[in-house]
């Protein structure tokens, strides 16, 4: 049987969530060209809010389908809540230190939104199990899909048609659009380029929470350390389609999911690479691939020109 | 005459380097008034600190009556003061049109904002055919004519151009002047600060000559056109 279109459909589900993640590293970077390197945990206390919202706040035995809805709320109130203070408490105050104080501080709050949570939230020492829709899988042709994987098919281009219908068509997002090209100048502009940097993070930690949601019904559970990977990996998404373009997320995402699909499917099949096809290598794959666009493209697959960008 | 702009002991400093050390100058309505001086004078200190970019460490700026010391750039956009920047400062990734537009970002009349792109497009034909272009494909000329009209489409009470004509060829240097000649004749009120100090002063009502921070020298366009320092230091005779 032809597995390649289960194996890029894989690729794709598993990408479109990478590419959720990165649209924060993208637009903040984009504005502030800071990498926000906590915003990894960030994607996971949006998991733990939606999580919250159906353990503690809704009563035992809500249908998923009024859960789902309240439970996507949540996660993305506490995620905004967390990136809108930590930029205004922890970068904003290092505004104009020097590139490392930032950088180190994101780490430092990675760190810290970890173990905050394994110390603190009920049980989070080990994994926490995420409530599943029921029903399923479903075939489509010779193609299956886990009943998990659907919220990720219907939010991750509704989230994307959502983010480039605010970029390119309101005030706010052309506003943004300037501040990324040349932010004094966005001032000169009337553009309060303070509000926007607040709104980059906001709307980063919102699709990070969605991101978070769709991994805990697709893995059906959920960890305080789960942002550490898969923030790695969004990470590499975004420089992978060009940082500071929000569709480079999307597209890095994918093709990184596809990669990794693939490489996981057909590499161990390869005459002499049996041992190079297991899951711990598709993360391998997934880093030599960046290292080969790195080389060829260095601006990423979808990113301007360096010289475009002083 | 009502004073449109009134700066009082004006002081300005990068960390412990004060690069302007108190300056006072005012600006009318309808007047064009020019800041000339050398390299490092501090004129792009100066229009930088009117606009918000930078915090004076003393000194007054009063606006149409209003104090502009606690006000961020943003603010004083909408207060009517616009600035065009040294270097132009276009958008380069955005179309002619939406680098307009973003001149226009405070205004939320539709037509009128519509009506202004226009007159910006009679003012530079060229804009008007390249619409849809990037910015940053336009020449140096073309894209300081982009930097002015976008600078106007906020509708400001007093416009601020800083070095208009810096590397332009002869012509469009010529043709800047001339339209801030035509800018001028329509009432506009413009502070201008230019290393060409001839044409600057040959259009200004007023001239102030800046040298490292402060101002040595104020007076008439004409009065600075004759003034035998002025024309050795800068319009380079001997
Ligand atoms: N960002 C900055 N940091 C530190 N010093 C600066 C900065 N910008 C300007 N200066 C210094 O302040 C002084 C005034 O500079 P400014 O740019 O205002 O001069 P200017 O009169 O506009 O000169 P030009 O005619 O070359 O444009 C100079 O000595 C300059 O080196
Ligand atoms: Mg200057």
């Amino acid at each position: 049987m032809n597995e390649l279109p289960q194996q890029l459909v894989n690729g794709l589900l598993l990408g479109s969530m990478y590419g959720l993640v990165a649209i924060g590293y993208t637009m903040v970077y984009g504005i502030v060209q800071l990498i926000n390197f906590a915003h990894g945990e960030i994607f996971m206390t949006g998991a733990f809010g939606a999580f919250t919202v159906y353990m503690y706040v809704l009563p035992d035995g809500t249908s998923m389908a009024i859960a789902l809805p309240l439970m996507l709320i949540g996660g993305i109130i506490v995620a905004v809540l967390v990136a809108v203070g930590a930029e205004r408490f922890a970068y904003r105050p290092l505004r104009g230190a020097p590139r490392l104080a930032p950088l180190i501080t994101a780490i430092g709050l990675s760190l810290a939104l970890q173990q905050g949570v394994w110390a603190w939230y009920p049980d989070a020492t080990s994994a926490l199990k995420f409530p599943q829709i029921k029903g399923g899988p479903f075939e489509i042709g010779n193609v299956t899909i886990q009943t998990g994987d659907i919220f990720l098919m219907i939010a991750a281009p509704l989230s994307m048609a959502i983010l480039a219908y605010f970029v390119m068509r309101t005030r706010t997002g052309r506003g943004m659009q300037a501040t990324a090209q040349d932010s004094d100048t966005a001032k000169l502009m009337g553009v309060n380029t303070d509000r926007i940097i607040v709104i980059a993070f906001a709307l980063g930690a919102a699709f990070a929470a969605v991101g978070g949601m769709a991994y805990g019904l697709k893995y059906g559970q959920i960890d305080f350390r789960m942002g550490f990977i898969l923030g790695l990996k969004a990470f590499t998404a975004a420089v992978l389609g060009g940082i500071g373009n929000i569709y480079g997320a999307m597209i890095g995402g994918i093709v990184l999911g596809v990669v990794e699909a693939l490489s996981t499917a057909y590499i161990g099949d390869i005459p002499g690479m049996d041992k190079f096809g297991s899951q711990s290598w598709a993360d391998v794959w997934a880093f030599v691939l960046l290292i080969l666009v790195l080389l060829l493209r260095p601006q990423g697959l979808l990113g301007e020109r360096v010289a475009d960008r002083a | 005459m009502t004073t449109l702009l009134e700066v009082e002991d004006l002081r300005v400093a990068y960390g412990k380097i004060e690069a302007v050390k108190g300056i006072s100058f005012k600006v009318d309505a309808g007047e064009v008034v020019t800041l000339i001086g050398t390299n490092g004078a501090g004129k792009t200190t100066t229009l930088r600190t009117l606009s918000g970019l930078l915090k004076p460490v003393g000194g007054q700026i009063k606006f149409n009556g209003k104090s502009l010391k606690k006000s961020p750039a943003h603010q004083i956009v909408q207060l009517g003061l616009a600035h065009s920047p040294e270097g132009r400062h276009i958008f380069p990734r955005m179309t002619i049109e939406d680098n307009l537009r973003l001149g226009a970002f405070l205004r939320s009349d539709r037509q009128g904002i519509e009506k202004d792109i226009q007159r910006a497009y009679d003012l530079f034909p060229i804009l008007g055919e390249r619409r849809k272009q990037a910015a940053g494909t336009l020449s140096g000329g073309e894209q300081q004519m982009l930097a002015m009209g976008r600078a106007l489409m906020s509708q400001p009470k007093l416009l601020m151009l800083d070095e208009p004509s810096m590397g332009l060829s002869p012509i469009m240097m010529q043709k800047i002047m001339a339209t801030i000649a035509e800018l001028k004749a329509q009432g506009t009120t413009i502070l201008l600060v230019e290393q060409n100090a001839q044409a600057a002063l040959s259009l200004a009502d007023h001239g102030h000559v800046m040298e490292i921070g402060k101002i040595v020298l104020s007076g008439t366009g004409q009065d600075l056109l004759h003034d035998e320092s002025v024309r050795k230091a800068y319009l380079g005779e001997d």
